[in-house]
């Protein structure tokens, strides 16, 4: 791994995240993907260890850092398992709304348990009929008196049912489209708040997929991030931060794949010598690594331009999610190919990473649409 | 409640541990140091009944001044204080010498409720360090607890692990428990705990500070003398007679019989 100049306490959230990786995670992996229960004892050492407040304020009782340590400690557990780490990312997601756009009282009232890692939490603005396509949302939230009253599904929702603490984006006024929308904090146990169906996915099965429903749910209009029409604007300004985590999922399984195809290669022989012998592996090998460093670098720099407070990073943050999913992709793949045969098998951690690494190219934003957002940034760009 | 104390030793990490033929000796070049493994388990236990019952935490460790480190870890865990007793005096210790100096410290360091072991240190094996402390200290103990059933403030309920299983016993504060790996998951140390351990000031106890017998300390103090340390010979994995049992009881038999003569 290149030097990355990480300070002091970057370093320790590193080496504490790969410990806990090795040694926790690593473990139960395969156990969870089977059985997909959702990992509590690993969220429960995560808090102890206060891997969950890596990145939240210190008044809030978080340990003061930035993207960049929550990427650090994502791409770290994620080598061990990328849903697992889950837990940990999505709640993030969820809290960084909060965390950008919360009000003090706010702040105070969600922030602590969710640094403590007592409470997870989620973020909620996919539907059946609104993926990519923000202003298709159906779920409605209706002022009456103190209260707004939301109806409706949200799905495909991580950490669903299992977090405590919800950001769910609804429409507050259908007639504005995509300024009609608000963003709320939900909590579980709200009058009219319940959960559906949970889905049985092709990876990242350690974590919870599922659907949020809203009948008649009041919601205190206290509990309005910043204001009403919102929705989408606090939406867009969330995945600018949260994608270079999604990214950081996303080299992790990388890494931990590139890893393990370097270490296989090296012990298995065939024609009496081991196959990192021969050339055909060793450029595959070779390409794999420059790939995940050349994502690395990428998330890193985006990272750092976030927490220095440079105002417009959407292109960058798009780019880091953009390359380091498809890098996923293509390095998983190429590791069950050094597998060979064993690759293919579901008794070896090979074909998991792959079916991990999957959904990093499709959500919080498909690979086509981070490509949208890029290129009209640099038209923009151009246009200035 | 007064203060739960643990005590840990600085051991090698590794179970292949070369030995120096000429002296007896461990060859302590180039492997790392860990605490015990035993002592993870007693650590844990100490910072558990430290949240239960809302005192502090205070571990404990007799060597040279490198076993700061492992007290620093502990720290790191959830350990409030921290002490090292060490100097050049107690040097050569046996784990008669060892434990008297430890129970002195201890006397220095004030009241404590409980004081966790592991059940031996991975190094010597000797399992006779943590007895040691309570008889020095005149407290009762209970070796190989796998399992606080109940604790109050003057009595304990504990499981013993024995060979054939284990035993309940009930047992007056303060008193002595040698932990085994069964009582608990050791926690692994937080962010917090890490960065709390970075600038945690370690209290030295030398031979000048306790209240000590010098005749009964290091190499003067220690009995005990070692002959021979030699690693075992590997054994032979036995033979499997896969053949059908007639056959195969036939062969057994033979086997035992030319293994007898």
């Amino acid at each position: 791994m290149m030097d990355y100049q990480l300070n002091e306490q970057q370093i320790m959230i590193r080496d504490l995240c790969r410990q806990i990786a090795q040694e926790k995670i690593a473990p139960l992996a395969a156990e969870y993907d089977k059985t997909e229960e959702f990992p509590w004892p690993i969220v429960k050492a995560l808090a102890q260890a206060d891997i969950f407040g890596v990145s939240i304020p210190e008044e809030y009782g978080g340990l003061g850092g930035g993207v960049l340590e929550t990427c650090i400690a994502t791409e770290e557990l994620s080598k061990a398992c990328g849903g697992i780490t889950l837990c940990f990312a999505a709640s993030y997601l969820g809290l960084d709304p909060i965390l950008l756009f919360g009000n003090e009282e706010q702040k105070k009232k969600y922030l602590p348990d969710l640094a403590a890692g007592k409470k997870l939490a989620a973020f909620a603005i996919t539907e059946p009929a609104a993926g990519s396509d923000a202003s298709g949302i159906q779920t409605t939230a209706k002022k009456k008196g103190e209260h707004y009253v939301l109806n409706g599904t949200k799905h495909f929702i991580t950490n669903g049912g299992e977090a405590d603490t919800y950001v769910v984006i609804a429409m507050s006024d259908k007639t504005k489209g995509a300024r009609g929308a608000t963003a709320f904090i939900l909590e579980k146990g709200m009058k009219g708040f319940t959960f559906g169906k949970k889905e049985d996915k092709l990876g990242i099965r350690a974590s919870s997929t599922r659907e949020l429903i809203f009948t008649d749910c009041e919601c205190p209009k206290e509990n309005i991030l910043s204001k009403e029409g919102m929705g989408f604007i606090i939406t867009m300004k969330t995945f600018d931060v949260s994608r270079p985590g999604v990214a950081s999922q996303a080299l992790g399984i990388a890494a931990g794949a590139l890893e393990a195809a370097t270490k296989y290669s090296r012990e298995r022989i065939q024609f009496g010598k081991p196959i990192s012998s021969f050339q055909g592996i060793q450029w595959m090998l070779a390409d794999m690594a420059t790939e995940v460093e050349a994502a690395r670098a990428l998330i890193y720099a985006t990272a750092r331009m976030i927490d220095a407070g440079v105002k417009s990073v959407s292109k960058e943050s798009a780019m880091a999610k953009l390359f380091a999913s498809d890098t996923a992709m293509k390095v998983t793949t190429d590791a069950v190919q050094i597998f060979g045969g064993y690759g293919y098998m579901k008794e070896y951690p090979a074909e998991k990473r792959m079916r991990d690494a999957k959904i990093t190219q499709i959500y919080e934003g498909t690979n086509q649409i981070q490509r949208n957002i890029i290129a009209l940034q640099l038209i923009k760009e151009m246009a200035k | 409640m007064n203060n739960i104390l643990v005590c840990i030793k600085q051991v090698p990490d590794t179970s292949d541990v070369k030995i120096n033929p000429e002296t007896n000796t461990l060859i302590r070049e180039g492997v790392k140091s860990i605490i015990n493994p035993f002592d993870m388990y007693a650590i844990e236990e100490a910072i558990r009944l430290k949240e239960k019952f809302g005192v502090k935490a205070v571990a404990l460790t007799m060597g040279p001044p490198q076993a700061e480190a492992a007290l620093k870890e502990a720290i790191s865990m959830g350990i409030d204080e921290a002490y090292l007793v060490s100097d050049r005096a107690f040097a050569g210790s046996d784990t008669l010498a060892t434990s008297y100096t430890i129970a002195k410290a201890i006397k220095k360091i004030g009241e404590f409720s409980v004081i966790f072991c592991g059940k031996q240190a991975s190094d010597g094996d000797t399992a006779q360090v943590g007895p040691g402390i309570s008889t020095h200290l005149d407290i009762p103990q209970v070796t190989n607890v796998k399992k606080i059933e109940e604790i109050n403030t003057t009595t304990a309920r504990v499981e013993r692990m024995t060979e054939e299983g284990f035993e309940i016993l009930e047992i007056p504060l303060p008193c002595l428990f040698t932990v085994v790996k069964e009582i608990n998951e050791p926690r692994l140390p937080s962010l917090k705990g890490i960065m709390r351990s970075k600038n945690a000031k370690i209290q030295l106890l030398n031979a000048a500070k306790l209240d000590i017998e010098e005749d009964r300390l290091g190499l003067k103090g220690s009995p005990t003398l070692v002959s021979k340390i030699f690693s075992p010979q590997r054994r032979k994995s036995g033979e499997i007679f896969t053949c059908a049992a007639e056959e195969a009881v036939e062969k057994l038999v033979n086997a035992l019989k030319n293994y007898i003569h």
